[in-house]
Formats: structure tokens, sequence, C-alpha cells
């Protein structure tokens, strides 16, 4: 068993997840509630991920984090190394990755917030902060408790995208998947299913979970 | 924009114009502790109208005061946000906020008050709409009746400057609506703002209102007192939105002052009206009775003869129908008491002579 690579899946899973907790929130709840024009587009680029190799968009990711590239090199210019084959990279290449993961199920739970309690809240004389706080966050839970739920569970389970982003450096890049692949490139079976299992039993909890938060939620409102 | 001197005057004053998917013409007004209702069709803009006021749709054109302050005035620029501007609206659907208890919901529209006194005021405001003992149960668990309390509740507890109602009667069966009717009587007594009611049901506004409001195609086409408006429509279009059957063509005769009528020729038939002297003497004039005006003969005021062509039973009443051929081409409408009717006979195919009462026929000008 690879606790260093586990440990560092389940680092990598959490900066994601925590990053893409307001990303989610401000551009679900924006796309739920505004209509513009290229709307749609915009959504279509969001969801691209969901469809796109992630040796493609890891691929592109590499060579906009190289050091040739603007962005690479103000980077660099920033912190002091390279985007590509470090940790801080496969944060970003997740975030990137994950967009859709969090988002659509956040718009979603947006959506389902009646524009008439929406103007309620606002004719009770409440502020834009409180109307979010108090109204807003707590109906669209479920949606964005399972979009965070997705989005760590996909992060740990991650390997294309990271394999091109990150390589395979242990202690810095070395993720739980890629510790699996590893394994079994040298016939180390017996390392390669324990890890299996354990990742198994990570993404069947936090699946389960989501599907005990909605049902918990169902019920809180009768 | 048409200047409207309003700012100074109390309660609520409105003028809108808007050429959007719903157009809006529409000038109302609603005096402290005053309900106006405003009645129309779907789609007359009479939803959008309270929309508007509440600043939850954003017009063209127009201005809005409420109790001196300026809500709306789009040649100024001035738009207040509804949160700043002080109204309780009640909404079709009540749209409580699902995951708080009624008490909750409440408090949601204390933010003004200290938060010490929130939990006591919202206490009382339960009490007020016959809710204690069951604040804290969430909107889903309450029955239609009471979520639309809460929900009043709730629009009370911003001390709104108006109070607008938006269709609050439609979601609940017919004894619950009774009920409900009688309980926003008794709050009417102890609040003193401008309310607005929006309603399709010309039974439900005659009832509560002060005064009405007929809209059609977001234009107000006549504002009064229920009676007023029900008897004394202003033109034929209103006549028809406040579901008079009786609406026909005549001319005038001439003015009695003394016996105070006016009279009108209908076809072959010269029949006394109320005294409209406005009307030139040749003027061809609508004019509309209700069905309660007209009657199996009891005196010898303006009878006309015809033939019953359908009878109606409504609950207690009979609607009849008359077809008068030497007159119009379109049936008179009468309600006489089941019994009445039971007592006469009436059969389709009968010949009957019936009176109009003079004073319930009114002339309209045609429209243009």
């Amino acid at each position: 068993m690879n606790w260093m690579a586990l440990e560092l899946s389940l680092k990598l899973a959490a900066w994601t997840t925590v990053l893409l907790l307001p990303i989610g929130i401000l551009v679900g709840r924006f796309l739920a509630w505004r209509t513009f024009r290229g709307k749609v587009f915009v959504e279509a680029g969001l969801a691209l991920p969901l469809v796109l190799p992630p040796t493609v968009l890891g691929f592109y990711m590499l060579v906009a984090f190289s050091a040739t590239s603007p962005f690479g090199q103000f980077y660099q210019s920033l912190v002091g190394h390279s985007l590509a084959f470090s940790f801080d990279g496969l944060v970003v290449a997740s975030v990137i990755f994950n967009l859709p993961f969090a988002i659509q199920p956040m718009q979603r739970a947006f959506e389902g917030i009646s524009a008439e309690v929406r103007e309620a809240a606002a004719c009770c004389g409440m502020s834009r902060a409180r109307i979010l706080w108090r109204i807003e966050l707590p109906l669209a839970w479920p949606g964005i408790l399972s979009a965070l739920v997705l989005t760590f569970a996909h992060t740990i389970g991650e390997f294309g995208i990271v394999l091109m982003v990150g390589g395979n450096i242990p202690g810095e890049t070395q993720t739980i998947a890629i510790a699996i692949y590893d394994r079994v490139q040298i016939f180390d079976n017996a390392s390669a299913g324990l890890m299996s299992v354990v990742l198994l039993l990570i993404s069947m909890v936090a699946i389960s979970a989501t599907y005990l938060s909605a049902s918990f939620v169902g019920r809180r409102h009768d | 924009m048409t200047d409207v001197a309003m700012t100074d005057s109390a309660g609520l004053n409105v003028n809108l114009i808007d050429d959007g998917n719903i157009p809006l013409d529409a000038q109302i007004s609603c005096q402290p502790g005053e309900l106006l209702a405003l009645v129309g069709p779907s789609g007359s803009g009479k939803s959008t109208i309270l929309r508007t006021i509440a600043g939850l749709n954003k017009p063209r054109q127009g201005v809005i005061h409420c109790n001196g302050d300026i809500w709306l005035d789009t040649d100024k620029g001035v738009d207040v946000s509804t949160r700043q501007r002080h109204v309780g609206m009640v909404f079709q659907n009540y749209a409580l906020f699902p995951h708080l208890n009624a008490r909750e919901n409440i408090i949601e529209g204390l933010g003004h008050v200290a938060s010490s006194e929130r939990s006591g005021r919202a206490k009382e405001l339960l009490t007020l709409v016959h809710l204690s003992g069951l604040g804290e149960r969430k909107p889903a668990a309450l029955s239609g009746g009471q979520q639309q309390r809460v929900a009043v509740a709730r629009a009370l507890a911003r001390d709104p400057k108006v109070l607008l109602l938006d269709e609050p009667f439609s979601a609940v069966d017919q004894a619950t609506r009774q009920r409900l009717y009688r309980e926003l009587v008794e709050l009417r007594q102890q609040f003193g703002m401008p309310m607005v009611l929006v309603t399709h049901d010309l039974d439900e506004a005659t009832m509560l209102a002060d005064r009405l409001c007929i809209l059609r195609h977001g234009r107000t086409l006549q504002s009064g007192p229920p009676f007023d408006v029900l008897a004394k429509p202003a033109n034929k279009e209103v006549a028809r939105l406040v579901d008079q059957k009786n609406i026909f063509q005549g001319t005038v005769i001439g003015h009695e002052a003394d016996m105070g009528i006016t009279t009108i020729s209908w076809g072959d038939f010269t029949l006394s009206a109320s005294y409209q002297p406005d009307f030139q003497v040749g003027k061809v004039v609508d004019w509309v009775i209700p069905t309660s005006h007209v009657g199996v003969v009891f005196d010898d005021e303006n009878v006309v003869s015809g033939v019953v062509s359908g009878i109606v039973r409504l609950g207690d009443m009979v609607t009849v129908s008359v077809t008068i051929k030497e007159a119009s081409s379109h049936p008179l409408f009468m309600s006489v008491p089941v019994l009445e009717a039971k007592q006469r006979n009436l059969k389709a195919g009968e010949t009957i002579s019936v009176s109009l009462i003079s004073e319930g026929i009114h002339l309209m000008t045609p429209l243009a």
C-alpha cells in the first residue's frame, strides 16, 4: 500500500473540492438565473471536459503550463517554479477538469429554487447576503453537496490528466491511481489490488453519501 | 410621461406606461386603509402592475409614489429596489421558504426589528392569523389555508407601507376561501396601509374591495366603488368584463328632468332609463341593464314581450333568456328565483311580457 500516493490523492481532491466550492456556487448560480447572448456556448465550453479525452485536455494544459507559454512564464516568475510536473499544476488541471462536475449539479440546484421564493425574500427586505445564506444555499444544498462529492471522488480516481500534467513523481505528483498503474507495470498485483479496494471503498462511500443526503433533505422539507 | 403631481399625496399612486410583452397604460391610486381590487381577464396586466409596485418588474416609463416616498420615477432615474420599498406581498402560490418553519418564515420579514424582539413579534403575528401553536411546522405540513395565513403574516411582518395580494385565494377550496375572506376583512380593521388585491373573480372583488379597477390589455378602463362599476359601466367593454349580459343599442328620445328619466327607443319599444341628461337627444347609445332589474311583469314599467328561448338553473336562481325580435337579435336575460319560475310555469317557446326597471337602465357612449 502506497500511503504517500493515497495522501497525495486525498490532498489533491481536497484542494480541488475546496477551490471549486465558491467557483461552482458563483458560476452555477449565475448560469441558473441569467440569460445572455452566447450562454449556450459558455455552458458547452464548461461541459467540454465531460467528453474530451483527459489526455487531450492534459496535453493542452501541459503546453499552457510550459515555461515557453506566457501563462507558464507568468506563474514561474510569480512562484519560482513551473506549473508542469508540480502539485500546483495538478490542482489547476484538476480544477479545470472538474468544472462540469462541480458546476452542473449546482446550476441545477439553483434552477430548482423558484423565482417567486427569491422574490418573496426580496419583498421581506432581506439583504443579498442573507438571501444567499438563509434561502438559496440551504435550498441548493443537496445539489452543492453532490457536486462536491462527485468532484472529490472523481479527482481521486483521475488518471490520464494527472499523468500528462504531473508525470509520476513520488510525493509530488504520483497519485494513488498512478501508483496502481505503476504497481501493475511491475506485476505487483497484491499492492495494486489493495489500493484498488481502497479507491473502490472511497468511491462507494462518497456516492452513498450523496444519495443519503438527498433523501435526508427530501424529508427535511416535509 | 404625464406629469402627475402626487408626491405629497397619501397612499399609493401609480402611473405606468410600457410597450413590452404585456403592454401597460395604467393609472391607479389607493388611499391608506383602502382595499383596491385590480380585476381583469388573464393577460390583462393586473399581476404585472402588482409586481411593478413591488419593484419586481421594470416598466419602460412610470411613476410610483407611496405615502410621499418616490419608489419609481423613470424620468428622474429613480428606481428603489424591492428590498427597500417596504412592500408586503402575498404571492399566488404563497412562495413560502420551504425549509423554514412558519415562525422562521415570519422572522425573515422582521429584519427591521431588534433581534431580541423578533421571536415575540412572530408569535403575535401567528396569533393574529389564527396559527398559534403551528409555528414550528414546515409549509409542507400546513394546509393550503394555513400556508396562505403564514404568507399574510410574513407580508405584515415587514410593517409594509402597502400590502399587495396576488390572487391569494385562488389556491384554496371554497369553504377555506370563505373563511379567509372573513379573516381579511378582520385584518383590514387593524391595519391602515393601502391594500391592492389582484383577482379575476369579480364576486370576490365586489365583496372585499372598496374600489374596483377594471383592466384589459394592461389599460385601466374604469375605477370606482364596486356597485357603481357593476351597475354603471363606462362602456360596452367594461360592461362585458363585469359580466353584464344585457348590453343593447338604442337612441335617446328625450330627457324628463322632473320625472328623473331619460327616454330611449329600443327597436319598436320606448323605454324609460335612469336620468342621464349628458346624452344628446337623437344620439345612438349603448345601454345596459343588470339581469336582477328585469322581471316577469310586475307593473306597467318598460314592458316588452318576447319568446322564452332558454332556461338555465344556477343554484337558487334561474336565468331566463327572452328573444325580443322587434328590438334585438340578442336575447334579454333575467334572473328569477326558482320558486317564481315554477309558479309562473316558465317554459321555452312560451311568449311572455317582461318589465325593465327604469333605474337599472344605464346609458353608455358607444366605443369608437
